[in-house]
């Protein structure tokens, strides 16, 4: 299953909507990083909120998207991580060391307009 | 991927569900069945969301080391009983290469792989019951157990 990655404004969103397999992770990992170069994106979003678990290589490869997007140029924002899969994660030992989460798409948009705003006024 | 269907026992609640279901792991998409088929399975035998995430999780850990490491095995998927609680059984097994260091592979952050580190030593604190036997050159057997709180 391909991840739809849309395009809005400067951000990119990519959303999970289901259960994904290996493959197609590192899919969405080359796409997302191909689009955020094309687009000249300033911000990814990755809405997880329709991954009905989030594993050990799941979790690192949420980690190597982000330093993938950062390392071109770029923010992400994990967003909509499902209570109980937060709570698996905990258990397990997982965290998303250095990846920035919000509650859902609306807080991730708020939180980078917010740095945006931050990087403006102190730049 | 194949799955075999036993026996059907009748649980509480009217539902009937397979006694042990055997899922051939082979590739990445038999991972997804293993852990949704164990979620299905552990959601009928009363587990709360968050311990059903738990145990899809700890599925897809185990799936994911036969896939990487042997290529193929089985996951069986099996509802226990114990001193009058219900339980969920999972053992998956390959005829892999073996671990050769057991030990090492159930401390944190020890990897071969392209995981983290975390599958087996995270699978072991989730579950209640853990049991790996490895012979290099053989396989891997790995038996967990959840009960219903």
């Amino acid at each position: 299953m391909t991840v739809p990655i849309l395009k809005q404004g400067d951000y990119l969103i990519g959303s999970i909507q289901s259960a994904l397999t290996d493959t197609d992770l590192i899919e969405f990992r080359s796409a997302l990083a191909d689009q955020v170069g094309k687009n000249r994106s300033r911000a990814v979003i990755i809405d997880v909120s329709g991954l009905d678990i989030i594993d050990s290589f799941t979790a690192r490869t949420l980690q190597d998207i982000t330093n993938t997007v950062k390392l071109k140029g770029a923010r992400a924002v994990v967003v909509g991580i499902q209570p109980q899969v937060a709570f698996a994660m905990v258990q397990l030992g997982l965290y998303l060391d250095g990846v920035a989460t919000a509650l859902d798409l609306d807080e991730g948009l708020a939180l980078l307009s917010a740095g945006a705003a931050r990087r403006t006024s102190s730049g | 991927m194949r799955v075999w269907l036993c026996s059907a026992p009748a649980l509480p609640g009217g539902h009937l569900v397979a006694d042990e279901l055997r899922i051939a792991v082979q590739s990445e998409i038999d991972i997804v069945t293993a852990r949704q088929k164990g979620r299905a399975l552990a959601a009928q035998l009363g587990f709360a969301s968050s311990e059903q995430a738990l145990i899809a999780t700890a599925i897809s850990e185990l799936a994911r080391n036969i896939v990487q490491y042997a290529g193929r095995g089985q996951v069986d998927i099996s509802i226990e009983q114990k001193n009058g609680r219900k339980g969920i059984g999972v053992v998956a097994s390959d005829q892999g290469p073996g671990i050769p260091d057991v030990r090492r592979a159930l401390e944190d952050g020890f990897s071969t792989g392209r995981g983290l580190g975390l599958g087996l030593p995270g699978t072991k604190r989730i579950m209640d019951d853990f049991e790996l036997v490895s012979e290099v050159g053989k396989g891997t057997r790995v038996a967990v157990k959840k009960w219903v709180h």
